[in-house]
């Protein structure tokens, strides 16, 4: 089995790169490029994302062909996919991070800033926080209602059909931090920083049939 | 609803350890990343390194710790001291770094914030402010470890680096730094309240309960220690559960 971490030269994925190599020892082989090819030929695709909704959306429309590989991979040929954090985010129709951006358009729905309340929460929202479990989700195997994961944003996904929500964590509102479709998986929280809990989740994704 | 963060910190210099010798079960009291594991081991929520490397030779030396220690702890890492430009930064991350913490460079031009945030993005940006009373209710920013004085106003430039861009503050009080007295309650909140991103409060932690200050009096969105824990006074896990007793949530 060949699971791909996508490098497409947004943000820092040592973590992701880490925890993935950890998990995957001895058990799946992990690349970690932009090359098409070793892409295409994947069996799972991990896309993260650091910084900005714009800044994340034109790296990928950078690189010659990835957009339309993965739309290929994941939404065509439904093929297991895992966005973590702007990656997740990318998947909507929108953001407004930066400056109004078009996103995949995977799953229809926006992604806004997190409404503070007039400064009553702080932003980012960084930290632990508590998983509200709001559907069963193969990638949520063995993982308990409420368990702790770490999160680094200020924006929000929110899509439209509410029923690819697995998850929601509460910041000022209920807060969308995990989406499943079929074979398209989204966290909002950094799996892998969020310690063993964290790396159950990766474990269960790399395992997926 | 969002915990608030137990930090260790581990003073490092040259690639050792400084401070952290009482550990009993560490084969090597000097080692870094075995002593950041323990506490990842033990419940901390995040760890942070502050490489006081007098000379700049020994980049190399920080970054080689970063690396081992990225592959071991699963929780976030922050590494600050000596980082005085973007390569600097995009070392630290490509080392392992989640988070990188910026002070001297940062006083001295504010667009280096603005600049790293951009193109870092602000999560990973900590900008580390050294504080020190000059009268009632009002501290100045120093730089160098606390070694020179500015004329800078801590709480204006609290506000100026959140607004170029910074993910989070970690403000030192250099009046409590070692001296187990407790947080400064008055500096801390003089800048959570007048802020909107996460605080982290250090300098000056010598009990459970002065977590416990720093969080509820002060407004801190996370605690940083560094003595407490490495003496092994208290483990993170006692930290936790007593500020937990006292209704503090806390990731357990």
């Amino acid at each position: 089995m060949n699971v791909t971490i996508v490098d497409y030269q947004s943000g820092n994925i040592s973590s992701v790169i880490n925890s993935f190599t950890e998990v995957a020892k001895g058990k799946v082989n992990l690349e970690v490029t932009s090359d098409i090819k070793k892409i295409k030929s994947s069996d799972k695709i991990v896309l993260p994302g650091q910084g900005s909704f714009k800044s994340c959306v034109d790296s990928l429309n950078k690189i010659n062909g990835l957009v339309d590989t993965l739309k290929d991979f994941a939404i065509i040929n439904k093929k297991p996919l895992l966005g973590i954090c702007v990656g997740l985010q990318m998947f909507a129709d929108i953001g407004y991070e930066e400056a109004e951006t078009k996103g995949l358009s995977w799953i229809p729905g926006k992604v806004s800033k997190i409404d503070n309340q007039n400064g009553k929460f702080k932003l980012p929202h960084i930290g632990w926080n508590e998983i509200e479990i709001q559907k069963e989700s193969k990638i949520f195997k063995d993982i308990k209602n409420k368990s702790h994961m770490y999160f680094v944003h200020s924006y929000e996904f929110i899509p439209e059909d509410k029923s690819v929500i697995s998850a929601t964590t509460d910041y000022s509102s209920k807060i969308v931090c995990s989406i499943e479709r079929d074979n398209l998986f989204g966290t909002q929280f950094h799996p892998e920083k969020s310690d063993k809990i964290g790396l159950k989740i990766i474990e269960n994704f790399i395992k997926l049939k | 609803m969002l915990k608030n963060r137990i930090i260790p910190c581990l003073d490092v210099k040259n690639g050792r350890v400084v401070k952290g010798i009482n550990f009993v079960e560490l084969k090597d009291a000097g080692d870094p990343v075995e002593q950041a594991k323990i506490y990842s081991d033990g419940g901390a929520d995040e760890i942070c390194f502050l490489d006081i490397t007098a000379s700049n030779e020994n980049r190399e030396t920080i970054l080689d710790i970063v690396r081992k220690t990225a592959k071991e702890c699963f929780v976030p890492l922050t590494v600050g001291g000596g980082v005085r430009n973007i390569q600097n930064i995009t070392d630290l991350l490509l080392a392992g770094a989640d988070k990188v913490s910026i002070n001297t460079a940062v006083v001295k031009d504010i667009n280096f914030v603005k600049e790293a945030s951009k193109k870092f993005g602000s999560q990973c940006i900590v900008v580390a402010i050294d504080a020190k009373k000059i009268s009632d209710k009002k501290w100045n920013v120093f730089t160098h470890g606390g070694r020179n004085k500015t004329e800078i106003d801590a709480v204006e430039f609290a506000k100026n680096v959140e607004k170029n861009g910074a993910g989070e503050i970690l403000l030192t009080s250099m009046d409590k730094d070692g001296t187990k007295s407790g947080y400064d309650v008055d500096l801390l909140k003089s800048i959570t309240e007048c802020t909107n991103i996460p605080v982290i409060a250090s300098g000056g932690v010598g009990t459970l309960d002065h977590l416990y200050d720093g969080i509820v009096k002060g407004g801190a969105s996370a605690v940083l220690a560094a003595s407490i824990f490495h003496y092994g006074e208290f483990k993170i896990k006692e930290a936790k559960e007593y500020l937990n007793s006292k209704n503090v949530s806390v990731r357990l």
